[in-house]
């Protein structure tokens, strides 16, 4: 017996005998053959009492340096947003927190009508009239797009802007060298994709065009005119989106563009160190039927109720298996129902606050940051929540250093990604920096490439 | 259950309303304009719901009281694996240290997460018996596509192009969806009378173009296939590799492991054996482990451990690597949740878990047999069975004039969530039935003695079962209707 089962002796002996068998171990000795029998105890530790794991777990979490403990302005891709506490009070329930997929709607209407709900917010949010229930994450979205494309179109070539998160990129490769697509990659200039190399590139032989707003400089990018070059030819126009931000920019349907996925962490999910989070995926009314992962639809029962239940399920894996538009088969439906709780907790006008306000206070830190001495902008692209500098001649990853060793996370260095990037520092905005925050991130980052510049002049 | 109409959040509140302040601007405003310009502008708010703190709260938790969930009731789900979940791993994983943890945040920075993965790994790879693991897949699903992709790998590295993937007709529906996914071409395998993989026909079909073999064992009927060592021969003889779904990997913990059975790849369930929530249907985890020659094409980045004993994260670790699945490291919370369950139980723990699991499954069979509803339902195959049974409606069926999806509506009446039904497909009228290792010899009694009442009273009148459920939120669902005219979202009329 363990802390999570519980068979007595005289459940055991009981049992047995209904079975007719001996003991446990004749159950598998009839059932496995001897010779793939492991005829040992696993190496692995004894078990421990509750608070013991605690303890230990407590250990662990308290040797990382977590955005509780500095004052951070790490982004690119997850962002340290304040999560409400209703969200902790709601997917603690059991009910949301425990239930199976909800294949049997009968009781599953709260799951069922929580992902309707999620998927008119996401439509609403992305201006594209269809949505999923979710998928795992950003990256993968974007991969998964890629497939939709293969299906749609079949064209075997794939035209990605080099702003597209590096994860995204390496992620759609995985996925498009297994179903046998090539990725043609497009530069930047001054921060955003470049227009001529991008229309260059797409022809009839493109199957898919990707690109993310804001980008991975955090540059926004033209997708009207993104979009737009790719309507003559026979490619699915897939957009990455962080869906903060479409509380001030354009939304997608109103751009051209047909499939837009991306990272749903930042509405009400939490760090987590890379996960788990969820995907978005919403798409023209086209794609419909083409779109991975589940999807909630509205009906009725036998006396006529309203309810909600799985639809188009012809879609997916375990009704035509290899004919299936994907093979996803578990999505993150408690992290989508953070994403619906989040956007209902902001509202039609908070999500319009919080995109202004970031605005605001980015075009604040940005305006700071490059009056420093040593410091530059590397674009001059408009940017919603983040930004890209460049700090010419210093050692980015010191400059990092010396920055949190006063408690401080000034970003990240874009030269772990980008190559033709050695100076750039990549800079995130939350509405949980003030502009204290700023103003001290300011004078902590002066300093460290003060300091910096002088180290490495006296080196030289 | 709470049967009010159903009405959504879109339907709630009232313009101006709102749950959320925004902090006050203290920086120097600036023309909006000028920082972005007009044509990269929304012009119309999304109209998302306006209503008050507690106007969300009610409607969620009511929405939360239409759910049957695992905390309350039993769930004998066949091939789900729907254990308890200890909420000690919620408070850990709650841990700022844990939760509010960037993943770009610098390996120095974060060496207690490092660690803990690192941990899991090696614990994976023992259970598994196959050393070399990666977390980074977001599912099972996701596994099975990692899996798939590095036997791309290993086959493309050796110079040969090979289309062909065989899955057994027993196989999860997941399977056939990666394979094609991936590129390959999926041959079935048919089953023997014994319920394993049918040896005569994989030997037909296992040629040179075969690049893999994927199998669960225990396999969806709750058979352990007898001949799995002439099953990886025979497919390890063709140059092929074999895979090892691990959606059963309940069933043997501690008692034999995929590595020692010849298989090259498995992919775990964490939402399965490893007790992460199932929230719904996600968020889960599926990593994979895999043998020395299938290792240097693993995910990258690669986690090490230095010979100072500090951690790091090597983009280029795996020489070959396939690339990357996803961002980032991947389901970081459902790591923090397992490991705790690992650290909980221990060997041993995790052997008596399955140990229990398939006393429960062979407990819960030789009642149903006691309640002499096996003639009804019976055993589709063997006498014995690991975690899981299927049983077939067929005789039911015919006899009492009820259907697999009768007897699994009228459980919901007496309190219980159906097992899983018509899966496997190749039994008629499949209910497959998992009862896992945390359920008290209480439960499974009366989840017998609920099947025993519903066929004697499908005997007396079968319309009862076949107009069941009736203490549901809902009746059931007219699913036609809404695959006929789909409606996926609330309409919200013309823009305000």
């Amino acid at each position: 017996m363990t802390q999570y089962t519980a068979v007595t002796d005289a459940d055991l002996a009981e049992m047995l005998s209904a079975i007719g068998v001996s003991s446990i171990q004749e159950l598998f000795d009839r059932q496995i053959p001897a010779d793939v029998r492991l005829g040992r105890s696993l190496d692995l530790p004894a078990g421990l009492p509750e608070q013991e794991v605690y303890a230990h777990l407590r250990a662990l979490a308290a040797g990382n340096v977590s955005a509780e403990d500095e004052i951070t302005f790490l982004g690119a891709g997850m962002y340290d947003h304040y999560v409400p506490a209703v969200i902790d009070m709601l997917l603690g329930r059991s009910e949301f927190l425990t239930p199976y997929t909800p294949y049997q709607p009968e009781v599953s209407q709260g799951n069922l009508q929580a992902m309707f709900e999620y998927q008119t917010a996401i439509s609403e949010l992305t201006g594209l009239p269809v949505s999923n229930a979710s998928v795992y994450e950003g990256p993968s979205a974007v991969a998964s797009a890629g497939y939709l494309a293969r299906l749609a179109n079949g064209k075997p070539k794939f035209v990605v802007s080099r702003g597209l998160h590096p994860h995204s990129r390496e992620t759609l490769q995985t996925y498009a060298h297994g179903f046998g697509a090539e990725i043609v990659e497009v530069p930047l200039r001054d921060g955003v994709t470049d227009p001529e190399a991008w229309a260059a590139a797409i022809d009839g032989e493109t199957g898919a065009v990707f690109f993310q707003q804001p980008n991975f400089l955090g540059a926004v990018e033209d997708a009207t005119a993104l979009a737009s070059a790719a309507k003559d030819s026979p490619a699915v126009v897939v957009g990455q989106y962080d869906p903060i931000p479409l509380g001030v920019l354009k939304p997608p349907g109103e751009c051209g563009v047909d499939v837009c996925v991306g990272e749903g962490q930042t509405l009400g999910n939490r760090l987590d160190f890379g996960g788990p989070s969820f995907g978005f995926f919403a798409a023209t009314e086209a794609y419909l039927r083409r779109m991975p992962g589940r999807i909630a639809g509205e009906t009725v029962d036998a006396d006529g109720r309203r309810g909600f239940v799985l639809t188009l399920q012809t879609r997916e894996q375990h009704i035509r298996r290899e004919k299936a538009t994907s093979n996803i088969c578990t999505a993150q439906a408690l992290n989508a129902l953070a994403g619906v709780v989040y956007l209902t907790w902001l509202g039609k006008q908070g999500l319009v606050d919080l995109g202004e306000l970031l605005l605001q206070r980015t075009h604040y830190a940005r305006e700071q940051l490059v009056a420093l001495d040593g410091v530059e902008a590397l674009h001059s692209q408009p940017v919603v929540r983040e930004f890209a500098l460049s700090l010419p001649g210093c050692d980015v990853a010191s400059v990092i250093r010396r920055c949190q060793d006063e408690g401080v996370n000034p970003g990240y260095a874009l030269g772990r990604d980008y190559d033709e990037l050695p100076d750039g520092l990549l800079v995130a905005l939350t509405e949980q920096r003030s502009k204290a925050d700023i103003d001290r991130l300011v004078e902590v980052l002066g300093a460290a490439v003060a300091a910096e510049r002088t180290a490495v002049g006296a080196s030289a | 259950m709470q049967r009010d109409r159903a009405t959504t959040i879109f339907e709630k509140g009232a313009p101006g309303r709102r749950a959320f302040v925004a902090p006050k601007l203290d920086v120097p405003e600036v023309d909006r304009d000028s920082v972005l310009p007009p044509r990269f502008r929304r012009d119309a708010a999304a109209r998302l719901p306006e209503v008050s703190e507690p106007e969300l709260v009610r409607h969620y938790v009511k929405l939360s009281r239409r759910n049957f969930d695992l905390d309350t009731g039993f769930y004998p789900l066949g091939s789900c694996t729907m254990k308890h979940n200890p909420r000690l791993h919620e408070r850990v994983a709650a841990l700022p240290g844990h939760s509010r943890l960037h993943p770009l945040q610098s390996p120095e920075r974060s060496q207690g997460a490092l660690e803990l993965m690192y941990n899991l790994e090696r614990a994976l790879g023992e259970v598994s018996g196959l050393p070399h693991v990666s977390l980074q897949p977001s599912a099972g699903s996701h596994g099975e596509l990692a899996g798939v992709l590095l036997t791309r790998a290993f086959h493309e590295d050796r110079g040969q192009t090979r289309h062909k993937v065989l899955t057994p007709d027993t196989a999860h529906g997941t399977n056939p969806a990666t394979v094609t996914m991936a590129g390959f071409e999926v041959v079935k395998v048919g089953t023997n009378p014994d319920g394993g993989v049918d040896l005569d026909d994989l030997r037909a079909k296992a040629d040179e173009d075969v690049a893999c073999l994927m199998l669960t064992n225990p396999n969806t009927l709750g058979v352990f296939d007898p001949n799995i060592t002439e099953i990886a021969k025979i497919v390890h003889d063709v140059g092929a590799t074999l895979y090892y779904d691990g959606a059963n990997l309940n069933a043997i913990m501690g008692k034999a492991r995929p590595g020692d059975m010849g298989f090259d790849i498995v992919h775990f369930n964490l939402h399965k054996s490893f007790t992460q929530p199932h929230g719904g249907g996600g968020p889960g985890s599926g990593p994979i482990a895999v043998s020395e020659r299938m290792r240097p094409y693993l995910m990258n980045p690669r986690i090490v451990k230095q010979d100072d004993g500090v951690f790091d994260l090597d983009d280029h670790g795996y020489e070959k690597s396939i690339g990357r699945l996803r961002g980032f490291q991947g389901n970081y919370g459902c790591f923090v949740r397992s490991y705790a369950y690992i650290c909980s139980l221990g060997a041993d723990g995790l052997t008596d878990a399955s140990e229990t699991a398939v006393l429960n499954a062979n407990y819960l069979l030789a009642k149903l047999k006691e309640h002499g509803v096996a003639d009804k339902l019976p055993l589709a195959f063997g006498d014995l069975c690991m975690h899981e049974f299927v049983l077939s409606g067929s005789p039911m069926k015919k006899d009492l004039g009820i259907k697999t999806l009768d007897l699994a509506k009228r459980l919901l009446d007496h309190g219980y969530h159906p097992p899983t039904v018509y899966f496997p497909l190749l039994v008629d009228e499949a209910l497959l039935v998992e009862p896992t290792e945390t359920e008290t010899k209480e439960t499974l009694d009366g989840f017998a003695e609920a099947i025993a009442q519903i066929l004697a009273e499908a005997g007396d009148d079968p319309l009862i079962a076949q107009n069941a459920p009736y203490t549901t939120p809902v009746r059931r669902m007219d699913e036609a209707a809404a695959a006929k005219r789909p409606i996926i979202r609330q309409p919200l009329g013309d823009a305000a």
